[in-house]
């Protein structure tokens, strides 16, 4: 007898849920699945609320996925800030698969809902809120290693939150994880195997701003933001920015019509940034040169 | 830079401009110093009354109006001692007050953000 695919994601599907017998979680249904494990939204009925438990998969490899789901869960609790999903709970479930509980989060991935934001700025400020986190993991000596879009998450009352720290490490003797990141958005000397630091994390949120700007509709690219995202993104660590906070600091100063470190201008360039920052003081003092020129043109 | 200062830069400045602009006027030519001098103290009382309004309200809406108020009645009281030109003095006095107005509430700061 053959199985049919239909047949098979069920049996995947049933193997794949969790056993949460005699815990304070009720099962209530999946929510997406990754490479080692599934996220499944699930009641707390001991405090009455949803959570999302992500759980790892059967193991198969011996103990290395649920060690690496229980550092994720010990480095997400180390870190409390409203760009991160505060962590619940963690530990073993009765089938001895690691688990830990988060905050059950409703939203969509970032690039889904780039879908619906055409501005320009409004993407720019999105992408501000998302540094936001990543630099306060940097401070707390966390770097996350696996930037892009899919591991950002915009809540329905517009909150930003950065997920998956699967890859995390501190950035104490961070060695390269020879690969371990996705191609595009990791760092050269990440994928070379080399150790790493912050501006990995740079790289990724370079790769993360390029792929803001081409997410459709997409907006008119500023020279300026291309080059922004050409330093973050520079293949040579050296070259990019030293840290977060630098590379936020220079979109926010594009943001407010003002020169950026990235980017040297030429001076037809210059002056329209500086006429368009200061578009309507200089809209004012040709409304009153026109009409002192008129005057003048008239009384001769 | 505070507001009240900056107001008083902006309407001196504009107001000794805009008193340069007489030069063009072949009957005023003679009197250029004092048409400069009195334009200038003119634009610096309305530029410090002006910057005064932008620090209490803090809204750029109120202080365009009040300060294109200031610059037309300013021109007024200039025009009516001449006794002509009412138009070609009102009009380019209320835009130097709008500007004046809005670059004090735009590019001012208040005392006390000024000193945190």
């Amino acid at each position: 007898m053959r199985l049919g695919d239909a047949a098979l994601d069920r049996l995947r599907d049933a193997v794949r849920a969790p056993d949460l017998a005699g815990t304070r979680y009720r099962l209530v249904g999946p929510l997406g699945a990754g490479g080692m494990g599934a996220v499944f939204e699930a009641e707390d009925e001991l405090l009455g609320r949803r959570v999302a438990l992500k759980v790892v998969d059967v193991p198969l490899d011996g103990e290395a996925p649920a060690e690496a789901l229980l550092e994720e869960a010990l480095v997400l609790a180390r870190l409390e800030h409203p760009g991160l999903v505060p962590v619940h709970d963690a530990g073993r479930l009765p089938d001895g698969r690691a688990f830990y509980a988060m905050k059950l989060v409703k939203g969509e991935r970032l690039d889904a809902h780039l879908g619906h934001v055409a501005l320009l700025k409004e993407r720019l400020r999105l992408f501000l809120r998302v540094c936001e986190p990543v630099a306060f993991a940097h401070a707390n000596g966390i770097l996350h290693r696996d930037l892009k879009p899919s591991n950002v998450m915009v809540g329905p009352f517009g909150e930003v939150l950065v997920l998956d720290w699967g890859l995390a490490r501190p950035l104490a003797g961070a060695g390269g994880g020879g690969g371990a990141g996705t191609p595009g958005f990791m760092a050269p000397e990440e994928a070379r195997g080399e150790p790493v630091d912050t501006r990995a994390d740079v790289y990724g949120l370079g790769a993360l701003l390029d792929a803001m700007l081409r997410v459709a509709p997409a907006p008119p690219r500023p020279k300026a933001l291309a080059s922004i995202a050409a330093r973050a993104m520079a293949p040579d660590r050296d070259k990019r920015y030293s840290d977060v906070p630098a590379l936020a600091a220079d979109v926010a100063r594009f943001l407010d019509g003002e020169r950026v470190e990235a980017h040297v201008e030429g001076p037809f360039e210059r002056a329209g940034r500086v006429v368009k920052r200061h578009r309507v003081a200089v809209g004012l003092v040709a409304a009153y040169l026109l009409t002192r020129g008129l005057f003048i043109l008239f009384r001769h | 830079m505070n507001k009240v200062l900056l107001g008083l830069l902006v309407g001196a400045g504009l107001g000794a401009l805009d008193g340069l602009t007489a030069w063009f006027t072949p009957e005023a030519r003679s009197q250029i110093a004092g048409i400069v001098m009195g334009s200038t103290f003119k634009g610096l009382v309305a530029g410090v009354l002006i910057g005064l309004f932008a620090r209490k309200v803090r809204s750029v809406p109120a202080t365009l109006v009040f300060g294109t108020a200031l610059g037309l009645l300013f021109a007024y009281f200039i025009a009516h001692m001449q006794g002509k030109y009412y138009f070609e003095i009102m009009l380019p006095g209320a835009i130097v007050g709008l500007l004046t107005g809005y670059a004090t509430q735009r590019y001012g700061r208040n005392s006390q953000t000024a000193a945190a």
